[in-house]
């Protein structure tokens, strides 16, 4: 993460996503019914939800701060810390576990150094573990950012990662 | 029409067809049909045909839309819900549907809101499901275009907004209730039963459930009948067709729609082509990983809910598993238990603290640190946190495996114990 973009997590949000933001609590039945939309609304410019943001954010729904982050940390997929460019999301539920879905986190650790729940130090991965994705007919199966991809085996690993910036 | 109501619509490898293509195809003809009906024959079909719940629950369709109360009687604002969380290990069936098929998920929402005299619907999709979300959100924008959503739709004076809930994550949002917490920005936690959710849901307001394979049945039944649903099974209890899955090492992984009741050795043998090379089965969760294993004496079981319950297991999302020879029987059960305690809400004790407990218990074991007293303090959890021990039904759903495990992999557990090591323990580090 650079420090450009670290900056813009401390400051206001601007005033477009502001008025997405209220757009969208305008179609929901309560302002607080928006927050897991509002939330992803952040996500999607910052890469995450910072405090910063997520205050703001609160004040937009009609929350406290404290509400607001009881209800972004419940969910796995509002991230309240930095993130690299690209989140890995590694089934590690059962139908993978027996296809090589180890393999699959072995493979990555030795590739990248990190362990699900961490960034690489260049800030291009991070590693998650998610429960079953439904490809269970080819797992074992993992996206990146908003694509799936089944049938890992090394090689095809490999390639995924390289068409997503990484070199050996 | 063809005998396959869930897939007919579907091109495998070929983009979902739009409003066009699906008019074309015989498609929302159903919704034409069922406005001139009337909710109640709706309900009254739906019932006759025996469909039962297809997230896993089994609960009669008809029986629950009938819970639903009748507008007259109560005149305030009611939902429809689709349960498209889809996040049961080992099921992959409803992404099919939303990806493949989204105008058919629509045209049964329409159905389906219009008995129940419903003018909001939510369909609430997992997060990760976002090409599935893509889809949707394009097929509501032609529906509505087409006048079949908004207001008065085709002049009958009912009226539906459709919104699509991309999830923020957590298993525990399949649960009903939690489900409303979640749509209405809360932390998904569940709730109190009763109220039923047919007469106080999201906002407290009467709110129907159902899952995506369960709703997509729906426009054929009204299309056809409710006998012509009933004789596509071969099930005398229970109406239709399923999409059954098959996952490990077979030789033809995939998903096929079949007649409710095909037996679960055909669906593997036939259809999913028997194990590969090398490979024996051990064992078959019929449903996800909250359904207790099935053994090879038992596979001739017909995949039913009926049959499969007195089978000892539950038909559950009938998206199979199939555990081989070179797999841990123990290994498995920790990787769904480490599943379960990672997916509790933490709402109630009992589950957040006792699925961890089980979770490092069979950690031990497979680890070869396990002692024969493990063995029983297992045994007692699956009580302690099985039906009734706990606010909702996760942990029961949790220790439905493991019961299963204990019983049949009584000796695989006592080899890991005696002999301080998991005898499979290598193969579960490589490729499959």
């Amino acid at each position: 993460m650079s420090t450009v973009e670290q900056n813009l997590t401390d400051l206001p949000l601007d005033a477009a996503l502001r008025e997405a933001i209220v757009a969208v609590t305008r179609e929901c039945e309560t302002p607080r019914a928006a927050g897991i939309d509002a939330l992803k609304l952040v996500q999607k410019r910052f890469g995450f939800v910072s405090d910063r943001h997520l205050a703001e954010l609160a004040e937009l729904l009609g929350m406290t701060p404290a509400e607001l982050d009881g209800v972004a940390t419940f969910y796995n997929l509002i991230f309240r810390r930095p993130v690299g460019r690209h989140v890995i999301l590694l089934c590690d539920s059962v139908a993978c576990w027996m296809m090589g879905g180890t393999a699959a986190r072995l493979q990555l650790r030795e590739r990248l150094g990190i362990e699900p729940g961490q960034t690489t130090a260049d800030g291009l991965f991070t590693l998650l573990p998610i429960v079953c994705l439904g490809c269970c007919d080819h797992a074992p199966a993992m996206m990146i950012d908003d694509d799936l991809h089944g049938d890992l085996d090394a090689a095809r690993l490999d390639a995924i990662l390289g068409h997503h910036g990484w070199r050996r | 029409m063809t005998d396959r109501p869930l897939t007919r619509y579907i091109q495998p490898g070929h983009e979902p067809l739009d409003i066009d293509g699906y008019e074309r195809a015989g498609g929302y003809r159903a919704m034409r049909q069922a406005i001139a009906m009337g909710p109640e024959a709706i309900i009254e079909a739906v019932g006759r045909a025996k469909l039962r719940g297809r997230g896993g629950a089994g609960f009669p369709t008809g029986r629950k839309w009938e819970g639903v109360p009748k507008s007259g009687a109560a005149p305030q604002r009611r939902y429809l819900i689709v349960n498209a969380d889809e996040m049961e290990p080992g099921s992959f069936k409803d992404r099919l549907l939303l990806e493949a098929a989204p105008h058919l998920m629509i045209e049964g929402v329409i159905i389906g809101a219009f008995a129940a005299q419903a003018e909001i619907a939510y369909i609430f999709v997992r997060g990760e499901y976002v090409l599935a979300i893509r889809r949707l959100v394009r097929a509501v924008a032609e529906a509505a275009a087409h006048g079949y959503l908004g207001n008065d739709i085709l002049g009958s004076g009912f009226s539906l907004t459709i919104h699509v809930h991309g999830s923020g994550g957590r298993y525990i949002c399949g649960e009903a209730s939690a489900l409303f917490s979640a749509l209405e920005g809360h932390r998904a936690v569940p709730r109190s039963r009763p109220p039923r959710s047919t007469t106080s849901g999201l906002w407290g307001r009467p709110s129907l459930v159902n899952n995506v394979e369960t709703l997509c049945c729906v426009p054929s039944i009204v299309e056809r009948g409710a006998d012509w649903f009933l004789g596509l099974s071969r099930s005398a209890t229970e109406g239709g067709t399923k999409l059954y899955g098959v996952s490990g090492r077979v030789k033809r992984p995939g998903l096929w729609e079949l007649p409710v009741g095909t037996p679960l050795i055909e669906i593997l043998e036939e259809h999913a082509g028997g194990m590969r090379e090398g490979y024996e089965w051990r064992a078959a969760m019929p449903g996800g990983a909250s359904t207790a294993f099935i053994m090879p004496e038992n596979f001739d079981v017909a995949m039913d809910f009926d049959s499969v319950g007195k089978a000892g297991s539950w038909l559950g999302t009938g998206n199979i598993m199939v555990l081989d020879q070179k797999r841990c029987p123990v290994g498995m059960l920790h990787n769904i238990e480490q599943f379960f305690a990672r997916e509790s809400c933490g709402w109630c004790t009992p589950c957040r603290d006792g699925l961890p407990w089980v979770e490092r218990i069979l950690a031990a074991i497979e680890a070869g640190e396990g002692e024969p007293a493990d063995l029983d303090l297992l045994a007692h959890h699956t009580e302690l946190l099985g039906p009734g021990g706990t606010f909702c039904d996760l942990a029961p759903g949790a220790m439905a495996p493991l019961r299963s495990g204990l019983k049949f992999f009584r000796a695989e557990f006592e080899q890991h114990i005696s002999e301080r090591c998991c005898p499979w323990h290598d193969t579960a580090e490589g490729w499959a």
